[in-house]
């Protein structure tokens, strides 16, 4: 009793004279970044990688960035929007953590962009796509490291119209994240001449597309964009082939409905096109020593979610070397990551005024259990960031 | 619509109701006979698709070695958890049930990450069955759907025949309306319960483990099935496997034409069918008992 009392005193005199010391020691403290990540659930392999993919760069860089050692706090989003601004919270009020990196699901970013922005802590996006994030939301402690939905969609588009397709239906799920890429394709590939006649979707996340096949058979087009991720990924594609219609009518889409799945997928998904900012093959020089250093540390292949986590402490990493670790000089700081090239293994890229990657979105083709690169769809291209003031 | 797209959409909604059916006649018989609201029955589908991934490769792709191996394990797994947990359930109010059953489904899922892993998979058709029919010129039609379509179709023959032509059936109908008087008379209802809960169980497995080769396997899907599958449940009224069988093809075909013709409110269709339903008629259309 007697021994805890003086500890609790000795360490509550500690921690005055922490405080009373000034602003540049405090500077040497370890700098807190705390990961709001999907642990369990449907992504959870995508919050792993790209926490991964972020400690390998610190570990890269012997523990530190900026001069300032780096320490970890974690917390489960579960992907649940309804909880994500509690776990947000969590993280700035009761850990204390300086930055917040995450997260994979576009609704609990979307929850985590609004607490940022009120709060003003620095947040690092590592997945989400939603446009509203540096769109609407945008601010300027606000960054992405990974794309926006329209990227992509925005990508194949230009693919299409220059594969001269004339009549294309869409199909996605009827959700944010689904509108925003068809949205994309279409603004592109109308402006090259294509028309979309049709905008199929269902209610996320149903995966009973037969209905649908149905209608895409009947509406004869000369091709499908198509928005789908994970299992609905997988669903789609093998229904799509077992109905006969990859043969007619070709299917083309954001890389999300090739990436992670081509084990499930088998045959049915070989020769699909897709566009993404990432693939496999690639000539970047960094993205080779990347992989290997990934696959000595994890004793597995990283994927595109491991690049955005490593970027996203690239990001970071930039902006702490140049204020010197010290945090307190946001200004400097945020405008050092905003105009930061960042060299990633999807190749260079820097940031948009709303903060958001201006990179070249790759075009690919599915081969074995590969999404090989076979060529640029569009170079450097920029989230319009439209509804952002900043 | 032409009349060529029109068949082929009922097609598709007599496919998606008869399998519907499969998961929905489980959950019915448990929750109407035993008066048991199980929410883990989703997750026995689940069970039943993460079983034809891992059996395949024992049985070299022997597609109804893995599926009778699978039911044999199901039916086991089903009587052990009967057993286990559901029996202290049956005198317990529903708060409880749904307590308890919730648990389940969390342990169900911690178990199928550690033990698989949460990536999606693919199981292959069976060989045999892999090719498909040209349906006009329209599209080809998978013939492994028509096969899943025809095993719900010997289902729910089969059901029907064991509950109203069999003793067993005799005994389950009663035990489902006078508990105490069918044990007076001598009839070991516990065993009885076990029998009907493992069936429900092995239901449930078998649609995952047919559905699997058309659906894949992924985390979660048990969730959306188990909530298709209430509303099923409560349209054809709770018990009643007659009400089960009409209320899956009812919210197949509201579910495929919702889609179709009212994208903007195919997320709603079925629940506005089940509200309709129930305003008519509030016990669903087969009340049991």
């Amino acid at each position: 009793m007697r021994k805890s009392r003086w500890m609790i005193l000795s360490t509550a005199a500690v921690a005055v004279a922490f405080a009373a010391l000034p602003a540049a020691a405090q500077a040497q403290a370890k700098l807190k970044v705390g990961f709001m990540l999907p642990y369990t659930g449907t992504f959870a392999a995508l919050g792993t990688a790209i926490e991964n993919g972020f400690r390998l760069y610190v570990t890269e860089q012997g523990g530190k960035l900026g001069g300032r050692e780096i320490e970890y706090v974690k917390v489960d989003d579960e992907s649940e929007p309804s909880k994500a601004a509690d776990n947000v919270n969590k993280l700035i009020k009761r850990d204390n953590v300086d930055v917040v990196v995450g997260t994979v699901h576009s609704g609990v970013a979307m929850a985590m962009a609004k607490v940022a922005k009120e709060t003003g802590t620095l947040l690092i996006v590592p997945n989400a796509g939603a446009q509203a994030v540096t769109g609407a939301m945008c601010s300027p402690n606000i960054f992405r490291s990974s794309f926006s939905n329209w990227q992509p969609g925005y990508a194949m588009g230009v693919v299409a119209a220059e594969k001269g397709y004339k009549k294309v239906v869409t199909i996605t799920w009827k959700y944010a994240a689904g509108d925003e890429s068809v949205g994309g394709f279409k603004e592109a590939f109308e402006k090259g001449g294509g028309q979309v006649v049709k905008e199929l979707s269902l209610p996320f996340p149903n995966v009973e597309f037969q209905a649908l096949l149905t209608e895409i058979a009947a509406a004869k087009p000369d091709a499908v964009y198509t928005f789908f991720a994970g299992g609905g990924a997988v669903k789609f594609v093998k229904d799509y082939a077992a109905a006969g219609l990859n043969k007619t009518i070709p299917l083309i889409g954001a890389g999300f409905l090739t990436d992670g799945t081509l084990e499930a997928q088998g045959d049915s998904a070989q020769g699909l096109l897709t566009t993404m900012h990432y693939g496999d093959g690639l000539t970047v020089p960094k993205d080779k020593t990347f992989r290997v250093a990934y696959v000595a540390a994890y004793k597995m292949q990283p994927d595109v979610y491991a690049v955005q986590g490593y970027d996203a402490a690239q990001l970071l990493g930039i902006g702490l070397t140049a204020v010197k670790g010290d945090f307190t000089k946001s200004k400097e700081l945020y405008a050092a990551m905003g105009a930061a090239k960042i060299d990633s293994p999807r190749g260079a890229f820097t940031l948009g005024k709303n903060h958001d990657p201006v990179q070249d979105i790759y075009l690919r083709r599915v081969e074995g259990k590969e999404n090989k690169v076979i060529g640029v769809a569009v170079k450097s291209l920029a989230d319009p960031g439209r509804g952002c003031t900043m | 619509m032409d009349l060529p797209t029109f068949l082929v959409q009922c097609l598709n909604a007599l496919q998606y109701g008869l399998l519907l059916f499969l998961v929905a006649s489980g959950l019915t018989l448990i929750f109407g006979i035993m008066g048991v609201i199980n929410l883990a029955h989703g997750s026995f589908y689940m069970i039943g698709a993460y079983l034809a991934f891992s059996l395949a490769p024992v049985f070299g792709g022997n597609f109804a070695a893995t599926l009778a191996a699978g039911l044999v394990l199901a039916v086991i797994f089903g009587y052990l958890l009967e057993w286990l947990f559901v029996s202290y359930l049956y005198e317990r109010d529903h708060l409880q049930q749904v307590l308890m059953t919730y648990g389940l489904i969390l342990v169900f899922e911690e178990l199928r990450s550690i033990l698989v892993d949460n990536d999606v998979h693919g199981v292959p058709v069976p060989a045999w069955l892999s090719g498909s029919v040209q349906l006009g010129d329209l599209m080809q039609y998978p013939v492994y759907r028509l096969a899943i379509s025809a095993v719900c179709l010997a289902v729910a023959a089969g059901l029907y025949f064991v509950i109203a032509r069999t003793r067993l059936g005799m005994m389950v109908r009663a035990g489902s309306s006078n508990r105490e008087m069918v044990q007076s008379l001598g009839i070991n209802i516990k065993f009885l319960y076990r029998v009907v809960f493992a069936a429900g169980v092995a239901l449930a497995v078998l649609a995952g483990m047919i559905a699997a080769p058309v659906s894949s396997v992924y985390p979660g899907m048990g969730a959306q099935v188990l909530i298709v599958c209430f509303v099923v449940v409560v349209i054809g009224g709770i018990g009643s496997v007659r009400g089960a069988f009409l209320a899956a093809l009812l919210v197949g075909i509201v579910d495929t034409f919702g889609k179709v013709l009212f994208p903007q409110a195919a997320g709603v269709a079925i629940y506005l069918l089940m509200a309709a339903i129930l305003l008519w008629k509030p016990e669903g259309l087969f009340r049991q008992g």
